[in-house]
């Protein structure tokens, strides 16, 4: 197929509200974008990372054609040259992977599935790296959860575990949790509003004290349990809780922080555990936190009325990983017997629930799935691509909507770089200037339409604003052009086979 | 008072706001480098190691060593923990260990950090180039 999409030139300006923003795992839908000759020129409600998508989508680390490695170089190509290149590699392969998939659309995932089943490859998605433990865990123990419209509306005590809302799902507080105004539950932005003033103040004195201007009375306390159990932890309303190895800004935005020291989350899940069934504990402190803190805050678990934990790569890249997870839905299958409490993992990138759901529908498996016998196969440790990829078992790759270049490990990285790299995504990321076939694709969400499932599992479609430019396709159409050239491919080899018998 | 070589540390990789709106803007850019080619130091192992604010590190891992930026982390006391956002700088330090279940040990494992005010911060070309040769 050679036919060319052109934009369509509009020259009045149009504003398009309700649109979902292609971020997170949030997936906002009240995004308000202006378009200007086919391009967005302002927008309104999105976060940081959110405006500098939309106003950034077109910047200059923008792939405008295909390139293929030649000589060392990546040099622009024709569609039809790169897809026939990539065919050949896939087609050729004997156990190829086809990683990323969480920052594409649903629809582009499905045949992602059909494409690792005609290949027999390695089908994984960044959850490998991210919430794949999480996952594990739930495996072990199932989970009880709920969709972010409950929260919103009755939850009245929100912990945030081994994450930082504040970084990584900026709006998640505004719009989910304690920030928000729920039916049965109050927001608490105006005490929280009350809480950074007076602190701005004291922040001031201690400023003035450091310089020695003034004399301060009382040092700043630099471990988050000196002075006794704050009194937010008796407040009334919404209430936020933080536990991480650091003060992040949300540990700053919560009535009440807790630091626990790093790789002990899971003695301190378990030591939870044990208060909440009121038995007692013969040491004084807990992974660094003292037991009458832990008391307070087992207090607070049990009395409040709906309860939830989200938890971040806090519990699923550290020591323990998928154990941690494991422990922290028992410690909410626990409480459910004395209140009402639900967990939930942060998912990242916008589609990466998506990713495990469309993989899990078509194989059976949410990651990690190996097609290389012909039939669905899923043994996390042997089947996942990190580990393929540190055991050099792969001859082929291709990556998809993800990054690993960047954010693998380097040794990783160093044996995907050995065999012929396919890449496609819209920007010039590290792995795409590693790759040795590289294919520009459309942004989903902005140049094309598509599905994504929020964190909590509830499917959203996403919103085509402005034309992609010339010559640019989208996932979907990309891989269903390789996907037809490979079975041509492979029908050739096997009709030759034959006449050669 | 005796200035440490060599500060014994927990290594984090994680996200920050800044990391997340330079990836935005592409993983060439200004902004993405910024973010990510530096390293959140507790200030008083700054003041032990004699580093200043905003000046160069070498942290060095089983899997190897990087040279980046040291800031001060402001919110905070977090003594022998360093924190580095997501990126190729983490990657070219962290632990690949699986411990069997496809996921690296991105968080706490151990480091060292000495100071290396003379060594430059790699550009993400330079820093892939010298790593994968490309």
């Amino acid at each position: 197929m050679t036919t060319t999409v052109e934009p369509v030139i509009a020259t009045e300006t149009k504003t398009i509200q309700s649109v979902t923003c292609p971020i997170c795992g949030c997936l906002c839908d009240d995004i308000e974008v202006t378009i200007q000759n086919n391009e967005v020129v302002k927008m309104k409600n999105g976060c940081a990372v959110c405006e500098a998508k939309f106003l950034g989508y077109r910047g200059e680390h923008r792939i405008k054609t295909p390139l293929i490695r030649k000589e060392g170089k990546l040099v622009p190509v024709t569609m039809d040259e790169a897809v026939h290149a990539a065919a050949e590699v896939l087609a050729n392969s004997n156990y190829p992977i086809l990683y990323g998939w969480s920052s594409t659309s649903s629809e582009a995932q499905r045949v992602g599935v059909e494409l690792a089943e005609e290949i027999g490859g390695v089908l994984d998605n960044t959850a490998v790296v991210c919430h794949g433990p999480s996952i594990l865990g739930v495996q072990e123990v199932g989970i009880p959860t709920a969709t972010l419209g409950q929260i919103r509306h009755r939850a009245d005590l929100i912990i945030y575990w081994g994450c930082d809302p504040w970084s990584a799902h900026p709006r998640h507080l505004e719009r989910y949790t304690n920030f928000t105004e729920g039916r049965f539950e109050k927001s608490e932005w105006k005490s929280y509003m009350q809480k950074v003033k007076s602190q701005a103040g004291k922040k001031k004195l201690a400023s003035l004290a450091r310089s020695g201007f003034i004399k301060s009375k009382t040092p700043q306390p630099q471990s988050c349990f000196v002075g006794g159990v704050p009194p937010a932890m008796s407040k009334g309303g919404r209430k936020l809780i933080v536990i991480d190895v650091r003060k992040t800004m949300s540990g700053e935005m919560a009535d009440y922080f807790i630091q626990v020291e790093p790789n002990k989350d899971y003695e301190l899940i378990q030591a939870i555990r044990a208060l909440v069934q009121d038995q007692e504990l013969d040491v004084e402190t807990v992974a660094g936190v003292p037991v009458e803190y832990l008391k307070e805050f087992a207090d607070a678990l049990v009395n409040c009325e709906f309860g939830v934990i989200f938890f971040g790569m806090g519990l699923t890249q550290t020591a323990g990983k998928f154990r941690n997870i494991e422990v922290a839905i028992q410690l909410v299958r626990d409480l459910n017997a004395r209140t009402k409490f639900m967990i939930m993992p942060m998912r990242g990138h916008f589609n990466v629930t998506g990713a495990n759901v469309v993989s899990a529908w078509q194989s059976g498996y949410p990651f990690g799935v190996d097609f290389s016998l012909g039939y669905p196969r899923y043994n996390p440790g042997e089947t996942t691509c990190m580990d393929v990829l540190l055991r050099d078992e792969l001859d082929a790759s291709l990556v998809i909507a993800a990054d690993p270049g960047a954010n693998f490990p380097k040794e990783a990285v160093k044996n995907m770089v050995k065999h012929p790299l396919i890449v496609i995504d819209p920007h010039m990321n590290a792995t795409s200037m590693l790759g040795d076939i590289v294919f520009p694709s459309a942004f989903v969400g902005i140049e094309v339409d598509g599905t994504a499932y929020r964190m909590d599992h509830v499917p959203i479609p996403l919103h085509k604003v402005v034309e992609p430019p010339a010559g640019v396709y989208s996932d979907e159409e990309i891989l269903s052009r390789i996907l037809e050239e490979v079975r041509i491919i492979k029908s050739q080899e096997a009709k030759k086979e034959k006449e050669a018998a | 008072m005796m200035v440490e070589q060599k500060l014994h540390v927990t290594l984090l990789t994680g996200r920050t706001i800044e990391q997340g709106v330079g990836k935005e803007f592409g993983k060439a850019s200004r902004e993405y480098h910024n973010a990510c080619s530096m390293v959140y130091m507790d200030s008083d192992d700054m003041r032990k190691m004699n580093i200043k604010n905003n000046t160069n590190v070498l942290i060095t891992t089983p899997n190897g060593s990087v040279v980046l930026k040291a800031i001060k982390y402001p919110r905070s006391a977090t003594p022998g923990l360093i924190y580095i956002p997501y990126g190729p700088w983490a990657n070219a330090i962290c632990s690949n260990a699986t411990t069997s279940i496809g996921m690296p040990s991105f968080k706490g494992t151990p480091a060292e950090v000495e100071a290396a005010p003379d060594k430059a911060v790699l550009s993400i070309e330079e820093l892939l180039r010298s790593e994968f040769g490309r």
